[in-house]
């Protein structure tokens, strides 16, 4: 085999992992629209939020400290102690069920029954307050979040592939944080179909997201039910936000990766698990081949930016349901 | 009215042999306003275990509104409702249908994009006690409960004769079948009390005649207490044991079939009443 095609399929290898990651944030998007109808702008915040916490509590700060010190004149900025990672990530799961129930109880309790675009604009202030509150709580210096989780390429797969072409080839590159990351999702998903497909409130998630008139009568509670969503939703973040951070360091840009979901959505159906799936793999494996086979050699490079979108552009004019999203009939 | 209904205690039997116990839900001095409008003015009646009680009226009478009392889904402005001999606090619809009132929608409230089966089993959701971990690994407990409620599911599903639409997602279903599939839904969650909001509207002589034998089966086999609400006069002096009569959010008459028949008052409402 022809060097040149291997490095083609690394590039697709590398792209699926990158989709996957995409996919993750895509996904907490999914659940909320599908259960509550609501495009929760916030996700992305959400997922830096999550991060951010759980950095806070691993390396033992005091949340709220420059708060503190302001009021009471105090200095105090960590506790002195690290929390163990598995107690830091069920701290901060604990933390984004509260932030579920408060934004169940606070805002979309009030906003039953209203307007898409109202319940959108509420989670634009959603996205604005919470990047605050994530400010105001753990400082606004990049962290770095350590989770232990593997870094850099993978030895294994570089020998193993290595003998696959000729002098000039030298293996896969493949980053062993991505396979975590492709590991950690594929339990993700699955977890995430069991509850929904097997469990009784799996079932009432899928009934409110149905008809709530009817969800009512069978016994089932809109607000428990939309907690659980954003809940979910806040673990899906949570994952999203360990994954990304361990790649590139806790910061506030770590938000904007939710832009990178909206392509994603446009591909897949907003109604879609698989759809968010696929979608991001489509779109990792698209943007990763584009810049290796066009990009690169004839535009000058720097393509993984805005190819995306253009690939989102061009399915809202052909197939603006998405490729796995529910077909919008009207009927008269 | 004849002594044994007067008397709300006794139970007493019908013609055709069925039990009719005491009072299941009591409704006094209902009064429901919408903004100005009130589309129940002061209404009291009851609804015994085991009889089959229909509210009839015109349209725009407020029957719609009253079944949307019991069930919780509207708040009456005055009035209280006692349930099983115990006065009602205000309650949310999912807490109503927790109590054992299960219900049926006027125009059909189904989750289209499921299965006739997941339908169903939603019905079943109060049934269900083990948790959210050992439902979704199928842990013993968890797979024995879900075996049994599928049972019971499969039960409902056979007696009202859907075995062959099982796995069809509702959405694709005839209407008559929704309506079907509606009751299913909420006799799988065994209620004490059914409440039917024009179980028959838009159906075919036929489908109407195959839907009064599930009514009247049900509630001859399980017992359950059943309140419709129906415009076919016909099938509602053939299913029900007493009558409500509705008319702009009074109510008019109150009493056994014959007795509401006779009532001149439901007989101006239904026909019209000259005005000179």
């Amino acid at each position: 085999m022809s060097a040149d095609f291997l490095y083609g399929i690394e590039v697709v290898i590398n792209g699926l992992m990158a989709g996957v990651l995409y996919a993750l944030v895509a996904l907490g998007f999914v659940l909320i629209y599908k259960a509550s109808g609501i495009f929760n702008y916030a996700q992305g915040v959400m997922a830096l939020f999550s991060a951010l916490t759980l950095a806070g509590i691993m390396s033992g700060q005091v949340p709220f400290a420059h708060l503190i010190n302001a009021i009471f004149g105090t200095d105090i900025h960590y506790f002195g102690w690290n929390v163990p990672v598995l107690a830091a990530i069920i701290l901060t799961l604990i933390v984004m069920v509260i932030f579920a129930w408060c934004v169940q109880r606070f805002v979309f309790r009030h906003l039953v029954g209203q307007e898409p675009i109202i319940l959108f604009m509420a989670t634009i202030g959603l996205a604005y307050f919470l990047e605050g509150v994530g400010d105001l709580m753990w400082g606004s210096d990049i962290k770095t979040l350590n989770v232990g989780l593997p870094q850099g390429g993978s030895r294994f797969v570089e020998d193993a592939t290595a003998g696959l072409g000729g002098d000039d080839f030298f293996g896969f590159f493949i980053d062993k944080l991505d396979m975590v990351a492709t590991v950690v999702a594929i339990i993700l998903v699955a977890g995430l179909i069991a509850f929904s497909q097997y469990t009784k409130q799996g079932r009432a998630m899928r009934a409110v997201a149905d008809d709530h008139q009817a969800a009512l009568s069978v016994g089932i509670s809109l607000n428990f039910i939309w907690v659980l969503v954003w809940s979910l939703a806040g673990l899906v973040a949570l994952v999203a936000g360990i994954m990304w951070g361990a790649k590139s360091g806790v910061q506030f840009s770590l938000s904007l990766i939710a832009l990178k979901a909206l392509p994603v959505l446009m591909l897949g159906g907003f109604t879609s698990i698989p759809g968010a799936i696929v979608g991001g793999l489509i779109i990792g494996v698209g943007e990763k081949l584009f810049e290796y086979l066009i990009g690169a050699p004839y535009l000058g490079g720097a393509t993984e930016n805005w190819f995306a979108y253009v690939l989102a552009l061009l399915f809202l004019v052909f197939r603006p349901q998405g490729l796995f999203g529910e077909r919008i009939i009207e009927r008269v | 009215m004849n002594e044994a209904v007067m008397d709300k205690n006794a139970p007493y039997v019908t013609e055709d042999g069925r039990q009719i116990g005491g009072v299941m839900m009591d409704l006094r001095d209902i009064t429901l306003r919408f903004g100005g409008v009130e589309a129940i003015k002061a209404i009291s009646f009851d609804i015994r275990e085991g009889e089959i009680r229909a509210i009839i009226g015109p349209n725009g009478a407020g029957k719609s509104s009253m079944l949307n009392v019991i069930s919780g889904f509207y708040k009456p402005q005055e009035g209280e409702v006692y349930f099983r001999g115990q006065k009602r606090p205000p309650m949310k619809p999912y807490q109503v249908a927790r109590q054992g009132v299960a219900r049926t929608f006027q125009n059909i409230a189904l989750f289209q994009g499921m299965s006739v089966l997941d339908n169903v089993m939603t019905g079943r959701m109060g049934h269900i006690k083990s948790n959210m971990l050992a439902q979704a690994i199928w842990a013993g407990k968890a797979q024995r409960e879900e075996n049994e409620n599928r049972e019971a599911v499969e039960r409902i599903i056979d007696f009202l004769e859907i075995q062959a639409i099982r796995k069809t997602p509702v959405g694709r279903l005839p209407y008559g079948l929704k309506k079907r599939v509606e009751l299913a839904r909420a006799l799988a969650a065994e209620p004490d009390l059914l409440l039917l909001d024009e179980p028959m509207a838009g159906m075919n002589v036929e489908e109407k005649e195959d839907m009064s034998r599930f009514i009247l089966d049900v509630n001859d086999e399980f017992g359950t207490t059943i309140a419709l609400i129906e415009h076919d006069m016909g099938v509602v002096m053939d299913l029900s044991d007493r009558v409500v009569v509705m008319d702009y959010g009074r109510k008019i008459g109150d009493g056994t079939p014959d007795e509401v028949r006779n009532n001149q008052e439901v007989i101006d409402a239904y026909l019209g009443v000259a005005h000179d």
